[in-house]
């Protein structure tokens, strides 16, 4: 039966909260946590997030009576507790795939993430995960090559990438910077890295740079017999500009170039994933800005939804973190990402952080790249935590060896294959590091400069975001 | 600490060039490959030898040694082969691959015996 107009203000509840809903299978699915303001009842709140990320605003209005509201609303299907934290609680929102376009994260984070972060009867809101449905994965392009096609572009089997970010990370001239690219790829690097906030600067205008590391590649590809490449940044302030650049890598031979997906935007970014898609190149994804929307525990957006967000929009490498290194990052929740970064399907695992089933059909994987205060000692836990399909990026930690960037390159290349070499042994990295190591530095001059080099830094702060499991 | 060393690497130095993974280790003794190829195995992984002149090792495409070992997992059956290829170039690298048809990727790849670079 029809419905009449009733003006006024009703209680979202009676419209948005659905505990009797069960989500169907195309639904997008998200988790928030909530930090509801005192007094307001967790159905209430539950029911405006949905109501405020989809289809509602604050009263009636009689255009709702145009259409089947019903079809096109979110629904808030279930609360939970949060382990350890009675401040807040977990809300459940089922929305239907009809409210998104096709292919757009930019479509589904503007509804999801927009409006309702400010609405005031939350003190915090948290988005902590997404399920996209199959149905939405598939209209979207994702990455442009994917772990496989990377390995056999670059001829890399059987152990985790090298790479190395160039520092000081501004002020060098193009053809210096292309000096400490050329060092490094002649030590035994697969990769070296601009830095996320190299673009187009005075100091170095990006034709320069491109051109001077260029040679560098070239040279040492001639040297040492392998594939090397070096990440061209190519973000930009418009995305004319940023085209521009990724155009002129291609015409040089570059074979990776890079982009960072949150300040450059997802728009930007989808664009440019398909344009290397369309022309055979590989993309390094940098998360700048990452940590102001994911460090803290009761608002912002968590990182394992930033991380499916880039493996929908595009992006062949993405910065996961560490877990042993100078930045943010525990270990299970690093785990639960990295598997949703790689894996073509994803368990629901609390303990990893992870609130639903992802099934990424045959959309390609995401490398992780672990970079961020690293050195050789570091070497067994990371191909422990992150084995093979990953990137191991070292900055400080091959600039900073006493003999300069060749050295520092060949004493990571030795450590990395000493400890796969050992791994495949069946041998414990974690336990057994050190002998690992000191056996291989008897081969190894510059692995053992640089053991002496950084034996004793360690960064052992506790971590701010901690999985909501483990504040028991 | 140790004193600086010059990095020894040139175009002019053959030693210079490397052929990917393992290849900055020293070369392994046979019970090294004994144990990678049981890693190869134990990851169901088919075996497969490929062999190149050094001066072509850049390429993707080297000599494959018969067909893959498809499904061959008696680890002195795939040592003999090894040892054959080894045999006939004895000039050429020789490298071993776990293909991981999953994947459509090798899973390993390494040269277990060392032609002369150039």
């Amino acid at each position: 039966m029809a419905k009449k107009y009733d003006a006024g203000v009703k209680e979202y509840r009676e419209t948005y909260w659905m505990p009797e809903y069960t989500p169907l299978d195309t639904d997008i699915l998200a988790c928030f946590k909530v930090t509801p303001q005192p007094g307001v009842p967790r159905e209430e709140v539950a029911a405006a997030v949905a109501a405020e990320s989809s289809t509602g605003t604050w009263t009636t209005v009689w255009t709702d009576l145009l259409t089947d509201l019903d079809h096109y609303k979110g629904r808030a299907y279930a609360i939970e507790d949060v382990p350890g934290d009675d401040t807040c609680f977990y809300a459940f929102v089922a929305y239907p795939i009809d409210l998104f376009e096709e292919g757009s994260v930019v479509n589904v984070m503007t509804s999801l993430v927009g409006n309702v972060f400010g609405f005031k009867a939350l003190r915090a809101l948290r988005l902590e995960d997404i399920r996209f449905p199959i149905a939405y994965v598939m209209t979207c392009n994702g990455p442009p090559q994917g772990i496989q096609v990377e390995r056999d572009m670059l001829n890399k089997y059987g152990r985790p990438l090298l790479g190395c970010t160039i520092k000081p990370k501004l002020g060098l001239s193009a053809k210096n910077y292309g000096r400490a690219c050329y060092e490094g790829l002649r030590g035994g690097l697969d990769f070296t890295k601009d830095d996320e906030n190299v673009n187009s600067q005075p100091f170095m205008r990006w034709k320069h740079r491109f051109d001077f590391v260029m040679e560098a590649i070239q040279k040492a590809e001639a040297e040492t017999g392998e594939r090397k490449g070096h990440y061209l940044n190519v973000t930009a302030p418009t995305s004319d500009e940023m085209m521009k650049r990724a155009e002129y890598a291609k015409e040089i031979g570059a074979p990776i170039i890079m982009h960072d997906y949150i300040t450059g935007g997802w728009s930007a970014n989808t664009q440019l994933a398909q344009w290397c898609q369309d022309n055979g190149m590989l993309l390094h994804i940098h998360r700048a800005m990452h940590a102001v929307l994911d460090r803290n525990p009761h608002h912002g957006i968590h990182f394992r939804v930033l991380t499916k967000i880039l493996r929908l929009s595009g992006g062949d490498h993405l910065h996961s973190g560490t877990v042993v290194g100078k930045l943010e990052g525990d270990r299970d929740a690093t785990l639960g990402w990295i598997d949703i970064m790689r894996d073509s399907f994803v368990k629901e695992d609390r303990s990893r952080g992870i609130f639903f089933d992802q099934d990424w059909g045959s959309m390609p994987g995401v490398l992780p790249v672990a970079s961020g205060g690293i050195h050789v000692w570091h070497m067994p836990a990371l191909v422990n935590i992150f084995g093979d399909d990953s990137v191991l990026q070292f900055g400080g930690g091959t600039l900073g060896h006493p003999w300069g960037n060749a050295a520092g390159a060949a004493a990571n290349r030795v450590a990395v294959e000493a400890c796969v070499e050992a791994r495949n042994q069946g041998r414990e990295l974690e336990k057994e590091g050190k002998d690992i190591l000191t056996n291989a530095a008897a081969s190894s001059p510059e692995l053992k400069a640089a053991m002496e080099t950084w034996k004793e830094i360690k960064f052992e702060f506790d971590t701010v975001d901690k999985l909501d499991v483990s504040h028991k | 600490m140790s004193d600086m060393q010059d990095y020894k690497s040139s175009l002019a130095n053959a030693d210079s060039r490397k052929f990917e993974t393992f290849s900055y280790l020293p070369s392994m003794d046979a019970d090294q490959i004994r144990t990678q190829i049981e890693f190869i195995v134990s990851k169901g992984w088919n075996p497969s030898i490929e062999h190149t002149e050094p001066e072509n090792a850049s390429g993707s495409y080297w000599y494959m040694w018969k067909l893959p070992m498809f499904g061959e997992t008696d680890v002195d059956a795939i040592l003999a082969e090894c040892e054959a290829c080894h045999q006939a170039h004895p000039k050429n690298h020789v490298r071993l691959l776990g293909l991981d048809n999953y994947a459509q990727c090798a899973g390993a790849s390494m040269v277990i015996y060392r032609g002369e670079t150039v």
